[in-house]
């Protein structure tokens, strides 16, 4: 492969993330018009601006990736990825929004009153959102050495001097439309090489074979799946959405909770256009590179295969295409992640000031950093599938149970979480030295969220039954809060008189 | 396997953070237990401890709730079998033995009536008999309740702690009435803080507007519409807080009534983030600001001048400002109007300044950079997350989104 293709592509991506970040939006919202100045995001920017962060390096390479080496297994992390969405808007999209609280600390500090309940949620935001940023700059750093060859500690030090410098300076803060555009830039990278490549094996001379059977041996198939497995994944990935600090962030750019109900609808069509995308490449690379089917290998199958299929110009311009998709995909998952912790971790720890703020920044930026450059990534998409399992044990129990159940107390929460944290912590963490003792429990260590996030629950739930005295005062009037639609509050106010008609 | 090496970089992370907590845990410890002091001691600071877990519950007055947290400090106060706390309407709060709730309420009635404590004998209670004593929790001379101690027997060390206990109570119940009658006062400080419509703009406006009658009937129609609207959202009773979207929109009537004595010499430039629309700020907090900048910014500089109000996002903090290149400000007159002397000039700024701080905190005031002749920059810094306060919103022209609709 020419480097100067991923050379050119990576620069570019990188200078033009942070000039809009900086200078961009702030021209083009510029205006003297009151009503175009008070124009709120609508649902269609904000679902792509979502999309822009929640698609990471996970989906844009790994499904790819992951498919190629396992076979349909892998098409459960598409579905999960996506369905988490529908757990989102049944569950938490709206009700949250109407809480006013900005983050899930800030969250559960109001609904519990309890400062411990806060302290423990940020701790687990924090720690989620770094081990979320990991695969993201291992992603960047598989990248870089297969495109230009440079050493992969290049890639992962590139973004998050990156993010950290146009964060910290103040560029690339929450921006919408930043976020919606590399949502679809990222869509755009990955469907037209897809439907060149198509194209291409299709009018080939002679035209391409695919045959299923090699593609999809009936050994990868669905035939074979352990249903333990599935269903453990599919409960990680669907609980663990909700959890997601940087996602859930965006839903207070939506002024009300039916405007977060229907963001969240889009979100869901366009992550499922999207993930048709990966899917194909996936496909694609079992028939036509199954020599790239090896573990940490695998993930760079959506930057090869252009270039294998289609030689010549057209070929380098879909691989520059990809690289920058790939580039895009991990600096606007990073930095919206950055942006959300280092708010959490300036709020809690270093008293909200933007000095803090700033030095939250590089924080954020630099930790997982030292974590990627100091491990090696086996498959993308079965890392990122680890954090929503341990999202999923922690976050998630308190969120849908805060929301939804007023016996919930402050002791409660932090029994669930710290049960939910120590266990799928040390499944993810020492699963591979317990199950080398204990080989029948395997599965379960590799895929713990399906006992983890009842048993977190559990603990949850009896606790609290426990402390019926620890329910917090303000318990229904928050509740009241959450699920009375916005409308009908301001109807039932005192003065709804009606508003003279203009001409 | 390299994923064993992140999870071993990881267990290394975890097991350092915990190593180190255990470490500063220990550490305490042996520091507590070397600085634990004599037996005295230790019951001082027990008894302390014990009064200031059960006083933060007192402070809300002595209802089911805080009765039951309190009440289990109070119990191990006293060292007493069963405690029972009743409030003034009679209703008992029993620590311990569930059985004393009558004889509980009896007693606490009559020691309540008669103000002074008192002890009761051989009670049969279940299997067996118990003394009680009963004091009065007397607040500002009148009875708020009783707290009654069940006990076999009781002696008169009891009798007496009882009665300490209960004129303790009695003083964290008025400290807590003090609290509620000072959050009182500073919501009516914020109420009365409250921008007021200045009877210059007012003036001003039915000027400008009568003077339209008759050349543009259309645009004097379009005026009063506005004026309307401005007026309705200033006077708006309810409801101390508003969210930009609205604040901005009460500008932008201001603003065009203001126009209409200005004409062109009055330039504003907008950059509003739209993700900051929803955030919640106090009720006319941001139209002060752009009135100060109008009023004494650019009312008196020749040519008029240009308003920039930017809105933009800062991390957990929406960050608001106006600015104007008008006359400026003394720093020095600044200050001391910032400062609560000299009322007059700039008294919207000490007004919305005030608010901040009163509701905000002492750190999110308004910033101020000017000069004499350097034009004005008024900052405000906000959280965004307020999950105490709801925008009141009455305006039912507001679309469900939350945009203006004309």
């Amino acid at each position: 492969m020419n480097p100067a293709i991923g050379y050119a592509a990576i620069t570019v991506v990188a200078v033009a993330s942070a000039l809009i970040g900086f200078y961009g939006l702030r021209v083009s919202r510029t205006t003297s018009d009151f009503y175009v100045a008070s124009r709120t995001v609508r649902p269609w920017w904000n679902a792509s601006a979502i999309g822009g962060e929640y698609l990471s390096a996970a989906s844009f390479l790994g499904i790819a990736g992951l498919i190629l080496l396992t076979g349909s297994a892998a098409l459960w992390f598409p579905i999960g990825y996506t369905a988490g969405y529908l757990m989102l808007l049944l569950f938490v999209a709206a009700p949250l929004r109407r809480s006013g609280a900005y983050t899930i600390p800030d969250f559960t500090e109001a609904r519990l009153e309890s400062e411990w309940a806060r302290r423990v949620t940020s701790l687990l935001v924090i720690v989620i959102g770094w081990f979320y940023i990991v695969p993201q700059l291992q992603g960047a750093a598989l990248t870089v050495r297969i495109t230009t060859g440079l050493p992969a500690w290049a890639g992962s030090l590139a973004v998050a001097v990156i993010v950290a410098v146009v964060v910290a300076a103040g560029g690339m803060r929450s921006i919408t439309f930043v976020q919606a555009f590399q949502f679809w830039l990222k869509l755009t990278a990955l469907a037209v090489p897809v439907i060149a490549l198509l194209l291409v094996v299709n009018g080939g001379e002679p035209p391409a074979q695919l045959t299923p059977a090699e593609a999809f041996p009936p050994a990868a198939g669905p035939g074979d799946l352990d249903v333990y497995r599935t269903v453990s994944l599919m409960v990680a990935l669907l609980l663990g959405t909700l959890g997601l600090p940087h996602v859930l962030v965006r839903f207070y750019t939506n002024p009300d909770g039916v405007a977060a109900r229907r963001t969240t609808v889009i979100v869901l069509v366009l992550l499922s256009v999207f993930y048709l995308f990966p899917t194909a490449f996936g496909f694609l690379g079992r028939a036509f590179a199954p020599d790239l089917a090896a573990p940490g290998e695998s993930d760079a199958l959506v930057l090869l295969l252009p270039d294998r299929l289609v030689p010549g110009p057209l070929g380098e311009l879909l691989t520059a295409l990809v690289i920058a998709g790939a580039f895009a995909a991990f600096l606007s998952t990073s930095s919206g992640l950055v942006v959300s912790l280092a708010g959490v971790i300036s709020q809690d720890l270093l008293g909200g000031s933007v000095r803090g703020f700033r030095i939250a920044a590089v924080i954020s930026s630099f930790v997982p950093l030292v974590v990627a450059l100091a491990t090696e990534s086996t498959g993308l998409a079965g890392s990122v599938g680890l954090v929503f399992a341990f999202t999923a044990s922690t976050l998630c129990p308190v969120l849908i149970l805060g929301i939804w159940w007023r016996g919930l107390t402050a002791r409660g929460a932090i029994a669930g979480m710290a049960t939910g944290a120590v266990l799928s912590g040390s499944a993810i963490l020492g699963g591979a030295a317990l199950s080398a003792l204990l080989p029948g429990m395997r599965p379960f260590l590799e895929q713990p969220a399906a006992w983890t996030v009842p048993l977190a629950v559990l603990v949850t739930v009896l606790v609290s039954r426990g402390d019926r005295r620890g329910v917090p005062r303000g318990t229904d009037a928050f509740l009241m809060r959450l699920h009375v639609p916005e409308h009908t509050r301001h109807r039932a106010g005192p003065e709804t008189s009606g508003r003279m008609p203009r001409q | 396997m390299p994923e064993s090496m992140l999870l071993a970089a990881a267990a290394g992370v975890v097991a350092g953070a915990l190593a180190v907590g255990v470490v500063l845990l220990l550490r305490r410890l042996v520091v507590a237990s070397r600085e634990l002091g004599t037996d005295v001691e230790r019951a001082t600071y027990q008894t302390l401890h014990l009064a200031s877990r059960a006083a933060k519950h007192l402070r809300g007055g002595i209802d089911e709730v805080d009765a039951m947290r309190a009440g289990r400090y109070l119990r191990a106060l006293l060292g007493c079998e069963s405690l029972a706390l009743v409030d003034r309407a009679g209703g008992v709060t029993v620590e311990g033995d569930d059985a004393v709730r009558s004889v509980a309420g009896r007693l606490a009635a009559e020691a309540s009536a008669s103000g002074k404590s008192q002890v009761q004998r051989r009670i049969p209670l279940g299997d067996g008999e118990t003394d009680a004593v009963a004091a009065p929790i007397l607040a500002d001379g009148r009875a708020v309740g009783a707290i009654v101690a069940f006990a076999a027997p009781v002696r008169a060390g009891l009798v007496r702690a009882t009665g300490e206990v209960a004129d303790w109570v009695a003083a964290q119940v008025e400290l807590g009435e003090l609290d509620a009658s000072r959050a009182a006062l500073a919501e009516a400080e914020v109420r009365a803080l409250r921008a007021q419509i200045s009877p210059h703009f007012i003036y001003n406006s039915l000027n400008a507007i009568a003077s339209f009658i008759n050349t543009d009937p259309a645009q004097a129609r379009e005026l009063v519409l506005e004026f309307a609207d401005f007026t309705r959202y200033s006077f708006r009773r309810h409801g101390d807080f508003t969210t930009v979207a609205e604040e901005l929109r009460s500008i932008d009537s201001y603003l065009r009534l203001e126009r209409a004595r200005f004409g062109d010499r009055l330039k504003v430039t907008l950059q509003v983030a739209p993700e900051v629309l929803s955030t919640v700020v106090p009720f006319l907090s941001i139209q002060p600001l752009v009135e100060n900048a109008v009023r004494h910014g650019l009312e008196s500089k020749e040519g008029g001048g240009r308003i920039t109000i930017t809105a933009e996002d800062s991390g957990a903090f929406a960050e608001i400002s106006v600015e104007d290149d008008g006359v400026g400000i003394d720093p020095a007159v600044l200050e001391s109007v910032l400062a609560g002397g000299a009322p007059g000039e700039h008294v919207g700024l000490r007004n919305v300044d005030a608010r901040l701080r009163q509701v905000y905190g002492e750190e999110h005031g308004l910033v101020v950079e000017t000069n004499v002749g350097a034009g004005t920059l008024v900052r405000m810094r906000v959280p965004k997350s307020q999950p105490g306060r709801v925008a009141a919103s009455a305006d039912a022209a507001l679309g469900p989104d939350g945009r203006l609709e004309r």
